[in-house]
């Protein structure tokens, strides 16, 4: 369990989740309804870019209700349609027009669809459009590019490559595991051993209770550090994540990330009768923090209400603070704000925790 | 003050309330240094809180009592040095050894490691489990578990020792061997203890004094000779009924006879009665033939202690498992006397 639930979870995670660069093969049909040659002319020009970067599987439809049907029953996950007079138009001087069906029922892959096609489309405008212009006005063909498109709109990261969706997210999970790890297993650790008697056994012996609590903070805490760092190894290894920062800096948020959730893990022990009750507090507290602290989305898609949220979380500034590190190469400085945080968090924690662990433990 | 040095474990109007319940109320005694003190009664009477509270781990509501004369709610870790707990449920690790088990839980005594070994082949040896003791505690009975149990609780050289239940879900045999470790502890080491029971061959067999506990209350508490003496001393008479055609109406009919105070089921002929007076056995037995009754046997029992919770509470210990133990059990021979007429 200790290897398999980090294991599971980034590839889990980084196998759902799409990223820009993973649509390959999606089905698609193109449905050609166009009378005259230029639209038999596109699908060739469309078919021999397909062919180069493999993104489509192309299949022909006849026409709009065949695609819907083909779309409902799950065999492609988007259409494209020629229009009839598509090739008149282009004769006429006006534009042609060109139909993209997507799958509503997907909005992740339709609109991942709807930017590729979109963007494979235009460029065969825009390659057209250099043909004609050259043809029509006499300008010199590296010339009509800029006629077209003024602008040539490049990208740059503050750090080399490309931004990769495993790079965003494995600092999140790394956080995200750490807290689990913490507060599910210290409940857990300490219920179970309270209804074997064991905890009987410990109790009654001279020794202080904060040794107990201790002691399973330490054991949860060497768990939760090495699935965090199968998850760093994994998405090294496995998904080519690229550390710019200092890995013991990372190291160090994962023990300050430890250090912030032990008081609310003992918490809950301290509460918590039995184990059903803590894990079924546990999953109510661990699910919005998962999914509101950025761990998955960036924090700045969802609304405002849900950041302000977000931003009582103490996992918001472990996975902030960690991607900083990971994916920016930040230094402590950088992310001083969120280590504050999370000590205060942390402190506070602890303060109320322990005492309430101690009272609970002589009920 | 010389009175005082003798006296383990001291309880006055000691309470504990779970909200409006009170599971232990005001209860107050004493026991003896080196004596076997038993708390008998039924499940849920209030013997495993009161053994928590004395054991530190449960903080009492109300009322106050000192262990090996400190004071369990100032003094909890001084407590904790002198006493021994073996609880109803095992305090033992499945994945461990025998040996490594109580390696571990003598660690937390802070005993040096080769007085620790020499204490752990001790009580091996004791309960002659030597050759086990590199045994995972999972692969063991029941019974071999609660012998490591047991003695997992002396490792400190506890003065006092508290033992819940300790032959609780035990077959004959083990039973019999653990009231027999039970004993040899208490002769050999001089250790105070304290155990708890709703079973009540055990109390009659182990302890010097019983604690007979009901509802969160102390109903009585002498040696169980003097308990059994009290019945009899008011002449009350156990009687056993054996009649093949027993009816309900003839149940009810014995149970309105003035000098009868209880009549229990034993079985779908045979009932027992306890009854007061000189025309006790005569009233029942006319009331029997009046009802064209056919007696089989009457046997005139010796009073127990299960007699004497019945007379104090009123009420069965509870029936099924008092009379299923005390059957299995590897107790001392009922005592029966019989004297057909």
């Amino acid at each position: 369990m200790l290897v398999l639930m980090p294991l599971f979870m980034m590839l889990m995670v980084g196998f759902i989740f799409p990223s820009g660069s993973s649509i390959s093969n999606t089905p698609i049909a193109l449905a050609n309804m166009d009378e005259g040659t230029f639209g038999d002319i596109l699908v060739t020009q469309l078919e021999a870019i397909n062919s180069k970067t493999g993104m489509m599987d192309l299949s022909t439809a006849t026409d709009f209700d065949d695609i819907k049907t083909k779309i409902q029953d799950g065999k492609i996950s988007g259409g494209i349609i020629i229009s009839p007079d598509f090739s008149s138009s282009l004769m006429s001087g006006k534009q042609g027009a060109i139909m993209l069906v997507t799958d509503q029922s997907n909005p992740q892959i339709s609109m991942m669809i709807e930017g590729v096609l979109t963007k494979t489309i235009e460029e065969m405008g825009t390659q057209m459009a250099v043909h004609k212009l050259s043809t029509t006005y006499n300008i010199p063909p590296d010339h009509t590019l800029a006629v077209i498109k003024p602008y040539n709109v490049q990208v740059k990261g503050i750090v080399p490559g490309k931004p990769n969706y495993f790079q965003f997210v494995a600092p999140g999970i790394m956080a995200m595991v750490v807290m689990m790890s913490l507060m599910t297993g210290l409940p857990h650790a300490i219920s179970y051993e309270k209804d074997m008697g064991t905890l009987d056994g410990m109790l009654v012996a001279p020794i202080n209770r904060f040794s107990i609590i201790l002691g399973k903070v330490i054991a949860q805490t060497t768990r939760g550090l090495v699935q965090g760092l199968i998850i760093l190894a994994l998405a090294i290894l496995i998904f080519g994540v690229v550390i710019y920062g200092n890995i013991l800096l990372v190291i160090f948020l994962l023990l300050l990330c430890v250090f912030s959730f032990v008081g609310l893990g003992i918490l809950i022990t301290s509460f918590t009768e039995n184990e059903e009750t803590a894990t079924m507090v546990m999953m109510t507290l661990m699910f919005p923090m998962m999914f509101l602290s950025g761990v998955f989305f960036p924090m700045q898609e969802m609304p405002w209400y849900m950041q302000d949220i977000a931003h009582c979380l103490p996992l918001t500034y472990a996975t902030t603070a960690l991607r900083d590190v990971m994916v920016l190469g930040a230094g402590v400085s950088a992310i001083s704000t969120e280590i504050m945080i999370l000590i205060g968090f942390g402190t506070v924690m602890l303060l109320i925790a322990i005492p309430m662990f101690k009272k609970a433990m002589s009920k | 003050m010389i009175e005082m040095n003798n006296i383990a474990i001291k309880a006055a109007n000691l309470t504990k309330k779970f909200g409006d319940l009170a599971a232990v109320d005001h209860i107050s005694f004493d026991v003896k240094k080196g004596e076997i003190f038993g708390f008998l009664g039924p499940n849920g009477a209030g013997k495993t809180t009161t053994i928590r509270m004395l054991c530190t781990l449960s903080r009492p509501t109300e009322g106050s009592a000192t262990v090996a004369g400190y004071d369990i709610v100032k003094e909890d870790s001084k407590v904790r040095e002198h006493i021994g707990l073996v609880s109803e449920k095992m305090i033992m690790y499945d994945l461990l050894t025998a040996k490594e088990n109580l390696k571990l839980f003598g660690k937390l005594y802070n005993i040096p490691n080769d007085l620790l070994d020499k204490r752990i082949h001790e009580v091996l040896s004791l309960v002659e489990m030597e050759k086990w003791a590199n045994h995972q505690i999972g692969t063991f009975s029941t019974g071999m578990k609660q012998r490591i149990n047991v003695v997992r609780g002396l490792l400190n050289r506890p003065e006092i020792l508290f033992l819940d239940e300790p032959t609780l879900g035990l077959d004959p045999q083990s039973t019999s061997e653990i009231r027999e470790i039970i004993r040899r502890i208490n002769i050999e080491n001089k250790t105070t203890i304290i155990l708890t029971t709703h079973m009540m061959v055990e109390a009659d067999m182990l302890c010097n004094r019983v604690g007979i506990i009901d509802h969160g209350k102390i109903v009585a508490s002498d040696t169980p000779m003097n308990l059994k003496r009290m019945i009899s001393k008011i002449g009350t008479t156990v009687v056993e009924l054996d009649i093949l055609n027993l009816t309900n109406n003839m149940v009810a009919l014995i149970q309105s006879l003035k000098c009868v105070k209880s009549v229990v089921m034993k079985d779908s002929t045979r009932i027992k009665v306890q009854a007061k007076g000189d025309d006790a056995f005569n009233d029942i037995i006319d009331t029997v033939r009046q009802n064209n009754g056919k007696i089989s046997s009457i046997i005139n029992l010796e009073p127990t202690l299960e007699d004497v919770f019945l007379h104090i509470t009123g009420h069965e210990v509870r029936e099924q498992i008092s009379n299923n133990v005390t059957m299995a059990g590897h107790g001392p021979q009922p005592r029966v006397k019989t004297r057909i007429r």
